[in-house]
């Protein structure tokens, strides 16, 4: 490659106003012959020819070499900026990139490569401006209807945007016509082909599309008086797209009879209500329970039920509709009771339900639930055979982003609830009751004992029923290491196994 | 009735419903047959001049509803026109509006008629339809009614690509004055069984083969709470809103300002939307989902319960929180730059790449398009350290004097 005189500019000629690859290896080939970005002049066939260059640009060569993904991905959507600069300003980072600045693109604060930024976001907002303003008009064609939509990018993305067109409309055939160029889709492939005429696409008097008034009626429809933000909608929705959108016609009316329209509104104030409502006769008897304040008032029972059976369902009722409960119950999907059968050999208490229990409504189905079942399993103790519930029944948590942090249960909620579990013992009747971890030992006990230590002995209830105590399986969840957690884990099934044994 | 009619009191009754989001579902194309479209990000087909986005066909299967109530315009006891659409007829106009290319799909609610299953199973079909018959790949939004009968449910999640129960307000006392048939925990007990659907479809498209993997609604769960229409404060309103974000993995919980109706409950006497707080309110549930704020930290800029109208929430926090600041802009780790007032999420992160080569100067700021005045009291750079941090005149300082903070002013809630 003959050495180009220091301040000879070369000229070249890019096919296409948004031809990323010719751009791309008339670049490398610059590189190449070590033209500097000044001496480059970049012009598109069919367009002004530049006026300082003199020699024609070197041949598309030179080896390949490695540029910045982030770069390349930028200087693919920013080359169809109708910015003229735009080749330029590519091939000026390009060279810096090359020269030392390997780096630059991370360099957030650099004005060319915040210029290339600017370009490519200006190219993206077009580009979804134009998935979101293209309207297309249905016409009739001798072979069937077609639609044609006119639209005015500010940016030569026609030929890149067709795809999404093609993805979304590819049973139908349509047209989209710009002044610059037009596109195709025939049901087989896509044509590009020269720009046209707003006027006759569809052509001037060509009958209008049944769908245009519904559409405009929908956006007049859609409209909220009470809320105009004229400043709001232009931002998004400037000006130069509304001769293109039918529903615009609609908007200055639309501002006109808002304030109207509101006072209206204000001054018919609170209307008395229809005289012939709609009537509910239709709904199913069933459908809908009581509504909560008939629930709300039901008093509560006396007389405990003496079944079983139905001592338990009361208590579940009971639980539902107590005005007293505390704060965090409203704050709960739902309160999750026992589950097991009445005259369950062994039933298991734990401290309260968890994330996935308060959404199932069950209890134990958790993390904590799956280990507690797999435990089971060990011990030779069937989960269906024993009755499995909490000492406190709705969930306690603190809200943290996506996640619902448990919160332990304090001493006045374990108090709150303790009625209700001595209930539920008393309803059951097992042989012995399982207590896990803490919270269950001090809700049945009645004193702070210490779990640890108490672990493997049997206690008496304040109703006066055995209680065999053993840790939670959240607590296994937490230890640190895996052979903490194994020893723990076997720990456990012993202890299940010797309360199953003594039961 | 006519359909042109029918579409004006259907959409008129369907636009206090805020979202009209069309993001976040699975990518789908009609490349090998079928109609639509889903490129993962929303798509605005227009704006009306309440500067919202109309993104989809959002209507009501029917305005008549059995229930009453009071800040609707549809409770049984308002003397709004009723109308009613045929399957075929949603079906059409959806299809017709999508062909077009004004919409990406379609946002179904309805007024309770007869029985939660009646009505629901009348948005499910015409869901079923759009999809089995037409192929129909656009966006479907079905609101769901907590009572109907799960098998309804399931086939709902199976068509749509989002569902949503509205909460509508947000505390159980208001909403037993204002709404007497609704539950809070029915409610919220819905909202659980959609969770478990949701996370169940994704578990299994995770371990199944994708083919087999039954879908169920890919975008997920939303819903809205009404801002201003009974006594709850902000702190209320945004307790519940991350209660149901962490609950039920909410999406999105919208904020409707209570607005005039045309025919208002005796309960309910018209006002002015309180446009500032529910916009407020959207500023602070961002800081709560993706800038690593408490609710706690955010209602401490506020007073009594309500946010500050004149000042961001995170402008507001700031000033209460003056011992945090001034913030090293060329050191702080990013947790700290994303609490400083006027820095964006992307902002930071482009803050983040530039420091590593550079010491960051006010002009760096300048370039990058932040705004100097909200921005630097709270920072220091390398040209820069702020002055009067702790002094009185700031909060006079970062009032905005732009057209949006004179219409933030309380005295304009007497708008009209
Ligand atoms: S249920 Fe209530 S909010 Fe829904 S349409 Fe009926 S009256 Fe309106």
């Amino acid at each position: 490659m003959p050495a180009l005189a220091p301040r000879q500019g070369v000229a070249v000629t890019l096919p296409g106003p948004a031809d990323f690859t010719a751009w791309r290896q008339a670049a490398r080939g610059l590189v190449a012959a070590d033209i500097r970005p000044e001496q480059a002049e970049w012009v598109v066939a069919g367009e002004l020819p530049g006026l300082l260059a003199e020699a024609p640009a070197p041949p598309p060569s030179g080896a390949p070499f490695s540029v910045p993904r982030a770069f390349l991905d930028q200087a693919e959507i920013a080359i169809r900026h109708s910015d003229p600069e735009r080749f330029a300003l590519l091939y000026g980072l390009l060279w810096r990139l090359v020269h030392g600045e390997r780096h630059l693109m991370q360099a957030a604060t650099d004005p060319a490569v915040i210029r290339l930024g600017a370009l490519a976001k200006a190219v993206r907002r077009d580009a979804h401006k134009m998935h979101a303003f293209v309207r297309f008009r249905e016409v009739q064609a001798e072979d069937g209807p077609r639609h044609i939509a006119w639209f005015e990018p500010d940016h030569h993305i026609e030929e890149a945007e067709a795809d999404f067109f093609l993805r979304r409309f590819a049973a139908l055939r349509w047209s989209i016509v710009t002044p610059r160029r037009s596109v195709s889709w025939d049901g087989t492939a896509l044509q590009f082909g020269p720009g046209g005429r707003r006027a006759d696409v569809p052509p001037d008097g060509a009958p209008g599309d049944r769908y245009e008034p519904l559409w405009r009626a929908y956006y007049a429809s859609i409209f909220n008086p009470a809320r105009l933000k004229p400043g709001a909608m232009r931002a998004e929705m400037p000006r130069k797209y509304w001769r293109n959108l039918p529903e615009a016609a609609e908007i200055p009316r639309l501002m006109a009879e808002a304030p109207r329209r509101v006072a209206e509104m204000m001054e018919r104030a609170a209307a008395a209500p229809n005289p012939r409502p709609q009537l509910a006769r239709y709904l199913a008897p069933g459908q809908l329970s009581a509504p909560p304040h008939v629930v709300r008032d039901m008093p509560t029972p006396i007389d405990p039920p003496t079944d079983s059976t139905l001592a338990l369902a009361a208590l579940r009722e009971e639980l539902l509709s107590r005005p007293d409960l505390p704060d965090f119950a409203a704050r709960a999907t739902q309160p999750v009771f026992g589950e097991g059968p009445v005259g369950a050999r062994l039933m298991f208490v734990g401290e309260q339900p968890g994330d996935e229990e308060d959404i199932a409504g069950r209890p134990f189905v958790g993390p904590a639930g799956r280990l507690l079942d797999r435990a089971l399993a060990q011990a030779g103790v069937d989960r269906r055979e024993a009755y499995l519930t909490n000492a406190v029944k709705h969930f306690k948590y603190t809200p943290t982003g996506k996640r619902r942090i448990h919160q332990s249960p304090d001493a006045g909620d374990i108090t709150y609830y303790r009625p209700f579990l001595a209930r539920e013992v008393a309803a059951v009747a097992p042989r012995l009751v399982v207590s896990l971890g803490a919270s269950a030992l001090t809700a049945l006990t009645g004193k702070k004992l210490p779990v640890l230590k108490t672990r493997g002995q049997v206690v008496t209830a304040l109703g006066g029923q055995p209680v065999f105590a053993t840790i939670h399986p959240s607590y296994l969840l937490r230890l640190p290491d895996q052979q903490a957690q194994a020893d723990g884990f076997a720990a456990f099934v012993a202890d299940l196994r010797a309360a199953s044994e003594q039961a | 009735m006519e359909l042109l009619r029918k579409l004006e009191i259907l959409a008129d009754a369907a636009k206090y419903d805020a979202s009209c989001a069309s993001s976040g579902t699975s990518k789908r194309n009609s490349l090998k047959g079928g109609l639509g479209s889903t490129e993962g990000s929303g798509i605005c087909h227009a704006y009306a001049p309440d500067g919202r986005c109309i993104s989809l066909l959002k209507l009501l299967l029917t305005n008549a509803c059995v229930f009453d109530c009071a800040y609707c315009i549809n409770r049984a006891s308002s003397n709004t026109p009723r109308a009613r659409f045929t399957v075929e007829e949603v079906v059409q106009l959806t299809l017709g509006f999508y062909r077009r290319n004004t919409i990406e799909g379609l946002f179904l609610s309805s007024g309770i008629i007869r029985s939660p299953d009646y009505t629901m199973e009348q948005v499910v079909r015409v869901a079923r339809v759009l999809r089995l018959e037409h192929g129909f790949r656009g966006y479907i939004h079905l609101k769901t009614i907590p009572d109907a009968a799960p098998e309804l449910l399931a086939e709902a999640g199976l068509y749509a690509d989002r569902l949503s129960i509205n909460m509508e307000l947000p505390t159980v006392a208001g909403l037993e004055s204002l709404a007497p048939e609704k539950d809070f925990r029915r409610i919220r007990h819905a909202m659980a069984g959609l969770r478990t659907r949701i996370e169940g479809a994704q578990d299994e498209a995770k371990t199944a083969r994708r083919a087999k993997a039954q879908k169920f609604a890919p975008a997920g769960q939303s819903t809205q709470m009404i801002v201003g229409a009974d006594g709850a404060d902000d702190g209320a309103i945004l307790g519940t809103a991350t209660d149901l974000y962490a609950g039920y993995r909410m999406r999105r919980v919208y904020y409707s300002a209570y607005s005039p109706i045309p025919d208002a409950s005796r309960l309910l006497p018209p006002v002015a939307p309180p446009l500032v707080r529910e916009h407020r309110l959207y500023q602070a549930d961002w800081l709560l989902r993706f800038y690593g704020f408490s609710q706690a930290e955010i209602m401490a800029g506020g007073q009594g319960g309500m946010l500050d109208l004149e000042l961001d929430p995170k402008t507001a926090w700031a000033l209460q929180s003056r011992q945090d600041f001034p913030v090293d802009l060329n050191s702080a780790p990013r947790e700290a730059l994303l609490r400083v007032p006027g820095l964006g999420a992307k902002t930071v992160d482009r803050l983040i790449a530039a420091r590593r080569h550079t010491r960051l100067r006010a002009a760096d700021l300048g370039r990058l398009r932040v705004s100097l005045a909200k921005v630097l009291p709270f920072v220091v750079l390398a040209d820069h350290v702020p002055r009067g941090l702790d002094g009185a005149g700031l909060r006079q300082r970062l009032l905005p004097a732009t057209a949006f903070a004179a219409a933030a002013r309380p005295i304009q809630m007497s708008l009209f």
